[in-house]
C-alpha cells in the first residue's frame, strides 16, 4: 500500500479544492438542500465539462480518465469537505463501480461512457426497507419469461433514486436466499411500473428515495445468478469511497471549530486560550488524522485490488464514521449555543456525518465484518 | 571520496566491509576499526569519526551492514544521546575524550535530568551546582535515571544560578558516576520491575572542563539531548535485536545487549501487546462472543489507524516533504492504543485477569500488560504535555500563560508535596 500522495495527486487536490470552494459554498448547499431534486444540472455539467470528475476511475476504454481509487478518493474527500450536493456518489462511486464489476463488455461499453461524461446519472438500488446492507436483505424478485426479466419488490435508501436516469438493481430468483441466485439488472428511471418517492431524509444534502417495482421490465446486467461476488466487491470499494468522503467533511468541521475558537472571546480571552479547548482540539486532530490514514489506506488497497481490501475498507468505514460523528459533536460543542442554530453551518455537516455513519452499514456492522475478514 | 551518489556510497562501504568485517574480532576492537574508517557514523563530520555523508544516505550504509550482518557502533541506551549532544556542543577536548569511547561501547552513560520536583517541568530542576575552588560541587536528587547503576558518566542538568529566570540559571555537565558523592538506588515500579534509579548527589564533584557549553546555557544543551531522544524514541524496539549468528563478536554483542536492554524488557507490554489479542481470544474461547468481537475490532481499528498514521509520517519524511500534523500525533495515539489494549485483554481474560505470575494468563504476561500500560501515557512527555504541544505547535493555539519565566527562579512557587 502507498502511504503518501504524489505531487501530481496533491496538485489535483488543490485544483479541486479551489473549484469546489467556488462552486459549492454553503449558500449553494443551503439552496440545493431545500429542493426536492437536491442538485442542479448546470452545476453537474460544470463538474464534468471542466474537470471530468464523473470519469475519474472509469477506464479509458470506456470513455473514462483511467485513474484509480486513490484519485477517486481524493475527489470524494474534497466533495465531502465542500458538502457538494450532487449525485456523484450514486452515479460514479456506486453505479459505475457496480457496472465495472458485474457488466459484460458490451454493457460496459454501453453505459460507462454515458456515466463518464455525465449525461447519464445512474444509481445503485440494493437496500430494501429492512435496512440490511448485505444480500440477506434482498427480497426483490426477478422473474424471467422469454429471456426478459420483470422485477417486483421495494428498494429503499436509494441515493438520488428519484432523479437518476438509470437504476442498477439487485434482485433474486424467487425462492432463493443469501448469496444464491442474485442478479444485477438495469432499469431506466422512467420505466413503466416503477413508482419513485423521495424520502424525508435527516441529511437534506444527500437525497434518498424509495422505489416500488411492480412487474418492471429490466435488462440483466452481467451473468444471471452470479451477482453475489461483484456486489460484495462493490460494497467494499464503496465503503472505501465513503470513508474518504467522510474524512473530508470531518477535516472541514475540525478546522471550522478551530477558527471559531480563535475568534470567540469570553472572560476577556479567546476561548482557544483555555487549556480545555486546546486539549479538545488536539484530540480532534488525532481522531481526524487517524481516520484519514485508514481512509487513505483503504483507497490505496482498492486501487491495487489488495486481497485484504474487505477488512481494510470496513476498518476505514468504521474509523471514519466514528471520527466524523465525534468531530461533528465536538464542533457544535465548541460553537456553544450558536452551533445549535439553523443559521450556523455546522449542522449541515453534522447531518451528513450522521447519515454517512449509517449508510453502507454502521460502525458495529463493519467491525463485525473486520472480524470475519480476519477469520477471528 | 569523489562522489556521494547512492551507488558510489554503496560500492565503497560494501568494498570496505568485504575486506574488513570479521566475526572473530573482539567487539571493541572491531568498533575502533569502524570508527577509524568513518563508516560507524558516516553522517558525522570527517574530523570526528564520520564521512560527512548527507543524512539521506545513512540508510544505504545501514543496508550494507545488515546485508552481511556486520555489527555497528554502540547505539543502545543513553550513550548515543551523549555522543550526539557532545558532537553538537562539546569542546574539542570533550569530543576527544568521550566520543570514541561512547561509540566503541567502552563508556556507558546515563541521563540525570528529571527530579522528584520536576517531571514535565524539566527546567524547574533544583539540583545545585556551585563552583567551589577548582571544581563544581553538586547537591540534589535525580530520578527516573535508566542504567545509572552501571553508567560510567552522567549527563547532568543542574542549577548554577537561582537568581535569574529558570531557563537561564541551568548548566549542563558531564559527571563521573564512579565517585563517593554519587549514590544510586533502584526505584521499584508498580509492575515490580526496577528499570530506573534515584540518584542522590551529595557534594559530588565535576571538573571545570566537564561543563558543556557555557554557564547558564544548559537548557539549550538539554534541548539537543531531548530532541535526539524523541527522534530515537521509535528506535527502542530495534535496539538490542542482536544477531543470533555464531562468532565471537556476536557473543560479545549479545552480552552487551543483555545488560543495556534489561531495563526495557517490559516496554512491549507497556504498549499493550495488541499482537496477542486475537490469539488470546481464541485461547480463552471467547472469540465468538459478540461483545468481545466488537471490543477487539475497536482496538484493531485504532491500532491500525495509528500504525498507518506513522507510515504516512515516515513516507512524507522520506520524500523530504514538510512534516504534516500526522508526525506529531504518534505518542498520544499510542497511549490510546495501549489503554484500549489493556481493557480488551481484561475483557478476554475475565476472572483470570486478577491473577499474575504462573497462575496468570501467559505466565503472568497479561498481568504485566495490565500493570505496565499506565507508564506509556507518562514517560517521554505525558499525554497532557503532548496535547499542549499539538495545540500550540501544530494548531498554533495560544500558549499557556506562564508564572515562572518573568522572575528569578528562587521566587517561583515550588512543590507543596514531594
Amino acid at each position: 500500500m502507498q502511504f503518501s500522495f504524489t505531487s501530481e495527486q496533491e496538485e489535483f487536490r488543490s485544483i479541486l479544492r479551489r473549484f469546489l470552494e467556488a462552486k459549492s459554498p454553503a449558500t449553494a448547499v443551503r439552496r440545493l438542500m431545500e429542493t426536492e431534486t437536491g442538485w442542479d444540472r448546470t452545476a453537474w455539467h460544470d463538474l464534468n465539462q471542466q474537470l471530468g470528475l464523473t470519469a475519474v476511475h472509469i477506464p479509458e476504454d470506456y470513455g473514462g480518465q483511467g485513474f484509480s481509487f486513490v484519485e477517486l478518493g481524493i475527489v470524494l474527500e474534497e466533495m465531502g469537505r465542500a458538502l457538494l450536493c450532487a449525485p456523484y456518489f450514486a452515479s460514479t462511486a456506486l453505479a459505475a463501480t457496480a457496472i465495472l464489476n458485474a457488466g459484460t463488455e458490451a454493457q460496459k461499453r454501453e453505459w460507462l461512457p454515458q456515466i463518464a461524461n455525465g449525461s447519464c446519472i445512474a444509481t445503485l438500488a440494493f437496500t430494501e426497507p429492512n435496512g440490511r446492507w448485505d444480500t440477506s436483505g434482498v427480497e426483490m424478485t426477478a422473474i424471467s419469461s422469454d429471456g426478459r426479466f420483470r422485477l417486483d419488490g421495494v428498494k429503499s435508501f436509494v441515493l438520488d433514486g428519484h432523479t437518476a436516469d438509470l437504476i442498477v438493481v439487485l434482485a433474486r430468483r424467487p425462492g432463493s436466499t443469501g448469496n444464491d441466485s442474485l442478479s444485477f439488472f438495469t432499469v431506466p428511471g422512467n420505466a413503466s411500473g416503477l413508482a419513485r418517492r423521495p424520502l424525508q431524509v435527516l441529511d437534506p444534502t444527500r437525497k434518498q428515495a424509495r422505489l416500488e417495482f411492480r412487474s418492471v421490465e429490466a435488462d440483466l446486467l452481467g451473468e444471471e445468478g452470479a451477482a453475489a461476488a461483484p456486489f460484495a466487491k462493490t460494497m467494499t470499494q464503496a465503503a472505501a469511497c465513503l470513508a474518504n468522503e467522510m474524512v473530508g467533511g470531518a477535516e472541514r468541521l475540525r478546522q471550522s471549530a478551530l477558527d471559531y475558537a480563535t475568534l470567540r472571546v469570553q472572560f476577556g480571552r479567546t476561548i482557544a486560550s483555555f487549556q480545555s479547548m486546546k486539549h479538545k482540539q488536539a484530540d480532534m486532530l488525532v481522531d481526524v488524522e487517524l481516520a484519514k490514514s485508514a481512509a487513505y489506506a483503504a483507497a490505496s488497497a482498492a486501487a491495487e485490488d489488495n486481497a485484504d481490501l474487505p477488512a481494510i475498507a470496513s476498518l476505514a468505514k468504521a474509523a471514519a464514521s466514528e471520527a466524523y460523528m465525534q468531530t461533528a459533536i465536538s464542533t457544535i460543542q465548541i460553537h456553544g449555543g450558536i452551533g445549535f442554530t439553523w443559521d450556523n453551518d455546522t449542522h449541515l455537516w453534522f447531518k451528513r456525518a450522521k447519515s454517512s455513519e449509517v449508510f453502507l452499514g454502521d460502525p458495529a456492522w463493519h467491525r463485525e465484518l473486520i472480524m470475519r475478514a480476519w477469520n477471528v | 571520496m569523489s562522489e556521494t551518489t547512492e551507488a558510489a556510497v554503496r560500492a565503497e562501504v560494501r568494498g570496505w566491509l568485504e575486506t574488513s568485517w570479521n566475526v572473530d574480532a573482539g567487539l571493541v576492537e572491531w568498533r575502533h576499526r569502524l570508527i577509524d574508517s568513518g563508516w560507524g557514523v558516516p553522517t558525522w563530520p570527517k574530523d570526528w569519526h564520520g564521512r560527512d555523508l548527507p543524512a539521506g544516505l545513512q540508510s544505504v550504509v545501514d543496508e550494507e551492514f545488515s546485508r552481511i550482518g556486520a555489527v555497528g557502533v554502540a547505539k543502545a541506551g543513553i550513550r548515543r544521546l551523549a555522543a550526539a549532544t557532545l558532537l553538537a556542543h562539546g569542546t574539542p577536548a570533550q569530543k576527544q575524550k568521550f566520543l570514541r569511547r561512547s561509540l566503541s561501547g567502552e563508556d556507558t552513560w546515563c541521563q540525570l535530568f528529571s527530579e522528584p520536583g520536576s517531571g514535565s517541568d524539566l527546567a524547574g530542576a533544583t539540583t545545585r551546582a556551585e563552583l567551589k575552588g577548582n571544581h563544581w560541587t553538586i547537591n540534589g536528587q535525580k530520578l527516573w535515571t535508566t542504567s545509572a547503576h552501571h553508567a560510567d558518566w552522567g549527563l547532568l542538568l543542574a542549577r548554577t544560578d537561582p537568581n535569574v529566570p529558570k531557563h537561564q540559571g541551568l548548566s549542563y555537565f558531564i559527571i563521573d558516576m564512579h565517585q563517593p558523592g554519587v549514590d544510586v538506588h533502584p526505584l521499584r515500579q508498580m509492575n515490580g520491575h526496577a528499570s530506573f534509579n534515584q540518584v542522590f548527589l551529595t557534594d559530588a564533584e565535576v571538573l571545570p572542563e566537564h561543563l558543556v557549553l557555557d554557564v547558564g546555557r544548559g537548557w539549550a544543551v538539554a534541548t539537543t539531548t531531548l530532541m535526539h531522544e524523541r527522534r530515537e524514541a521509535d528506535g527502542v524496539r530495534t535496539w538490542g535485536q542482536a544477531s543470533v549468528a555464531e562468532g565471537r563478536i556476536y557473543d560479545e554483542e549479545r552480552a552487551e545487549n543483555a545488560t543495556v536492554m534489561e531495563p526495557y524488557k517490559w516496554y512491549p507490554q507497556r504498549a499493550g501487546r495488541v499482537d496477542l489479542v486475537i490469539e488470546r481470544a481464541k485461547a480463552a474461547g471467547v472469540n465468538a462472543d459478540p461483545v468481545v468481537r466488537q471490543e477487539i475490532a475497536k482496538l484493531l481499528v485504532l491500532a491500525k489507524s495509528a500504525e498507518w498514521t506513522a507510515r504516512r509520517a515516515r513516507a512524507a519524511q522520506q520524500q523530504g516533504r514538510p512534516q504534516g500534523p500526522e508526525g506529531s500525533l504518534g505518542k498520544l495515539a499510542s497511549s490510546h492504543v495501549a489503554r484500549a489494549a489493556a481493557r480488551v485483554h481484561t475483557l478476554i481474560s475475565g476472572a483470570d485477569a486478577m491473577l499474575t505470575g504462573q497462575d496468570g494468563p501467559m505466565n503472568g504476561l497479561i498481568a504485566e500488560i495490565l500493570v505496565s500500560v499506565p507508564a506509556g501515557s507518562i514517560a517521554g512527555g505525558t499525554d497532557e504535555i503532548q496535547r499542549n504541544i499539538i495545540s500550540e505547535r501544530v494548531l498554533e493555539m495560544p500558549k499557556e500563560p506562564r508564572m515562572d519565566n518573568d522572575r528569578p527562579f528562587r521566587d517561583v512557587p515550588k512543590n507543596l508535596v514531594s
